[in-house]
């Protein structure tokens, strides 16, 4: 026993080993300074990104962290595209599982400490901290996404250096939930959230409207498990925003209960309902926050996916950077970002492997139409 | 028998083994931050033609990276006031706070041979009642405060009394319990902030009003310093555990419980009431971390209240040998691991998750007493005589 897991250890350090010389063979770069030297003779230091910006924008995520595939991936990249195409400096702060609101804040000083000229504050749950810090420091500016700012009575807020970033997701999820209705075989779906936050609950109504409108029109009894309940505080949730073991199990109820279209609103969670739908036949998901099927870490069942709920957060991310750099940034309540429909800041993805019904892209054309033409009316926290 | 001894060899010694597990820790962790780091990857490509630069560029990234852990927990020489520099000091002992109370629960359950998993549950009962006292009443300061920390101690050592009894009555095993009650804790808290309980008026958020003025824990230092009286609770309560671990007749019949509890049946202990005394005193410490955050640090209750100071307490009980001292000592060191981590992020760009790597293989180093001796070449201890 000892002799084989010796001999398997050698074998390993070998191969780890030769994996390393292997790798470290590649030829040295072109040593810069020293060109420069015999050239010109200055000892000036070479710039190595010519279109560095004197700009710096940063962000800190919440719960989920930049690497979930959804919420805070998807603001994340518009920062990383400023980076790239504005040439800007940036800075990224990912908070733990179980953040306090203290450690968001010290996460703000910090970025501020370290000279970010625009701070961002990914989800709600920053939303006091964003605060505070807008206070402490009015000469940088704050864009807020998924919520306002209020005092501690919660009264609303205003403050000129920040901008509120928010999303009429009701919008979309609707049109998702329109196809969905159409899409299934069982007469059956079923939606769940991390916790039900108002920017979570707001995808799950939207959907729930969508199939009401569907039904309605064509007389069919297409039900939504996980939000049956006229009480929006008694629809299901899974808990967190972290447990993707969790939405598998969930999913893996709703699909012994008949559901054959899932739609998970909880992060990376959702990659459970992912897992799910491989384990079981004809069951299909619905993604949030971005196109899921263009993302790899959805790749394994991404022919399962019918469509996503997409807020567009990098395109405004990156908007309110710009904005940001031109000097044109305006903040305050009254000038807040609220993405729809007709601003493009909603929409649900175009269709990919799974095939829609007949007839229904043209359906959801129209209802797109008479949505921006407020001809049809989405009821969310946005419109009262 | 094996198993309790390789307990009682993790718990006990004195203080070379967590030492050492640390600084295994910070190497380990200082490798995984060569690795990660992308000049170095890069440098490595061509190691074998230019290998300075891939040593520079590990020395480069460990280097900034634990210079701004420095900088983020302890001392920042690079700010430009003088309270900017301390300032990072006063964060490390904020964070200190909740983690050493809930640490030294545990260190009285664990010295008392009960494995409470719960001191999750308990911070966030704790702060579920001091939060109910802090919104409900307008009392005067002297009376309010005082009022609200109790009642986290109350709540707290309801929750882990509650465990206890029912290890005392019906011989329920507290691991499995506790790690349950975690679960229903924070249910029910997620629930209640979605009612009017807690839940402040016109918020569609779950989270509570701020509590009152009156029953805050007041600042240290001043606004600009988040530093709260909750550390001097804490402070109290270190030297408080001490004595009555250590001075008290029932802190004695605590450790004769966690030594054998057939010998202390025997002496003519109550066995089942000490459970229940043992789990209230370890959930009432935790209650008070979490009086503390929500009276001190937030201000106002929320889902994620408790954080993670619950299992942190856990590894810092067992880096501090379930001594209240060294609880204290392992307490702040979590607390500038999480304060530091911030910097690190934000100015080197490595993951936050490093912190955690760090904080995960000191458990495995202090649970493996011979790697870390051998790793280290430290003498073998004498075997203790039982």
């Amino acid at each position: 026993m000892s002799t084989i897991s010796r001999k398997a250890i050698k074998g390993i350090a070998l191969a780890a080993a030769s994996a390393l010389v292997l790798a470290g063979c590649a030829a040295a770069p072109e040593e810069e300074e020293s060109a420069e030297g015999t050239d010109s003779g200055t000892s000036e230091e070479t710039e190595t990104e010519t279109e560095t910006v004197d700009y710096k924008a940063c962000m800190v995520s919440d719960e989920g962290g930049f690497d979930d595939a959804s919420f805070n991936e998807e603001a994340f990249n518009g920062l990383q595209r400023a980076e790239s195409e504005l040439g800007i400096e940036t800075a990224a702060v990912e908070s733990n599982t179980g953040a306090t609101l203290t450690e968001y804040s010290s996460a703000i000083d910090s970025l501020v400490g370290e000279g970010c000229d625009m701070v961002f504050g990914v989800g709600f749950a920053l939303a006091t901290a964003v605060r505070d810090a807008a206070l402490a420091n009015p000469d940088t500016d704050f864009a807020l996404i998924d919520s306002g700012l209020s005092n501690d009575d919660f009264s609303p807020l205003s403050l000129e250096n920040v901008k509120p970033i928010q999303y009429d997701t009701a919008e979309a999820a609707f049109l998702a939930g329109y196809l969905a209705a159409a899409t299934t075989e069982t007469g059956t779906l079923a939606t769940y959230g991390g916790i039900l936050f108002p920017t979570v609950t707001i995808f799950m109504d939207g959907f729930k409207q969508g199939v009401d409108y569907y039904n309605a029109e064509n007389g069919t009894d297409v039900s939504v498990l996980g939000a049956t309940d006229e009480d929006q505080a008694n629809w299901s949730a899974t808990g967190d925003f972290s447990d993707i073991a969790k939405g598998k199990n969930l999913s893996e109820q709703f699909i012994d209960q008949n559901a054959d279209i899932i739609l998970p609103v909880a992060g990376p969670v959702g990659q459970g309902t992912g897992q799910a739908s491989l384990d079981s036949e004809g069951v299909l998901l619905i993604g949030v926050d971005s196109d899921w099927y263009n993302l790899e870490a959805h790749a394994e069942y991404k022919q399962n996916i019918l469509t996503s709920i997409e807020k567009k957060m990098s395109d405004a991310v990156f908007n309110v950077i710009q904005s940001g750099l031109d000097g044109t940034f305006v903040g305050g309540d009254e000038n807040q970002y609220v993405g729809n429909l007709a601003n493009g800041g909603v929409r649900i993805s175009p269709e990919h492997e799974v095939a829609y019904p007949d007839g229904i892209q043209t359906a959801l054309e129209a209802l797109t139409d008479q949505i921006i033409s407020g001809e049809l009316v989405v009821n969310s926290l946005y419109k009262n | 028998m094996k198993q309790q001894n390789l307990v009682r060899e993790i718990f006990s010694g004195n203080a070379v083994i967590p030492i050492f597990a640390v600084l295994a820790s910070f190497l380990f962790g200082g490798i995984l931050i060569a690795f990660a780091n992308e000049e170095v990857q890069q440098a490595s490509g061509y190691f074998f033609s230019r290998p300075g630069d891939t040593i520079s560029a590990v020395l480069n990234s460990v280097f900034g990276a634990y210079d701004a852990l420095f900088r983020g927990s302890i001392f920042n020489y690079q700010a430009s006031s003088a309270e900017g520099m301390i300032k990072p000091l006063t964060e490390t002992l904020a964070y200190a706070t909740p983690i050493t109370l809930a640490g030294l629960g545990l260190a009285v359950s664990f010295r008392s041979g009960l494995f409470n998993i719960g001191a999750q549950g308990q911070i966030i009962f704790g702060a579920m009642f001091a939060a109910y006292v802090g919104l409900s009443f307008e009392l005067p300061f002297l009376i309010h405060m005082p009022m609200a920390v109790l009642a986290g101690l109350l709540g707290g050592a309801l929750w882990g009394g509650l465990v206890g009894l029912l290890k005392a009555t019906t011989g329920a095993n507290e691991v499995v319990v506790t790690i349950m009650f975690n679960y229903v804790a924070l249910l029910l808290l997620t629930y209640l902030l979605k009612t009017p309980v807690f839940q402040a008026p016109n918020q569609v958020n779950p989270i509570s009003s701020p509590v009152a003025e009156s029953s805050r824990l007041p600042g240290i230092l001043g606004d600009g310093f988040r530093l709260h009286f909750g550390l001097i609770i804490m402070l109290a309560m270190v030297v408080a555990v001490w004595w009555l671990m250590h001075r008290s007749s029932i802190g004695y019949q605590f450790r004769a419980l966690g030594y054998n509890p057939s010998a202390a049946r025997t002496a003519g202990i109550n066995i089942p009431l000490t459970y229940i005394l043992v789990m209230a005193v370890s959930g009432g410490l935790a209650g008070m971390a979490g009086a503390s955050q929500v009276l001190g640090a937030d201000r106002q209750l929320t889902v994620g209240i408790s954080a993670t100071f619950g299992f942190d307490a856990i590894t810092v009980a067992l880096l501090g040998r379930n001594n209240p001292f060294g609880v204290l000592a392992a307490g702040i060191l979590f607390g500038g691991l999480r304060s530091g981590a911030v910097l690190m992020q934000a100015n080197q760009g490595v993951p936050v998750d490093i912190v955690l790597v760090v904080q995960s293989t000191i458990v495995l180093f202090i649970a493996a007493p011979p790697l870390v001796r051998s790793l280290f070449r430290l003498p073998k201890p004498k075997a203790v005589q039982a």
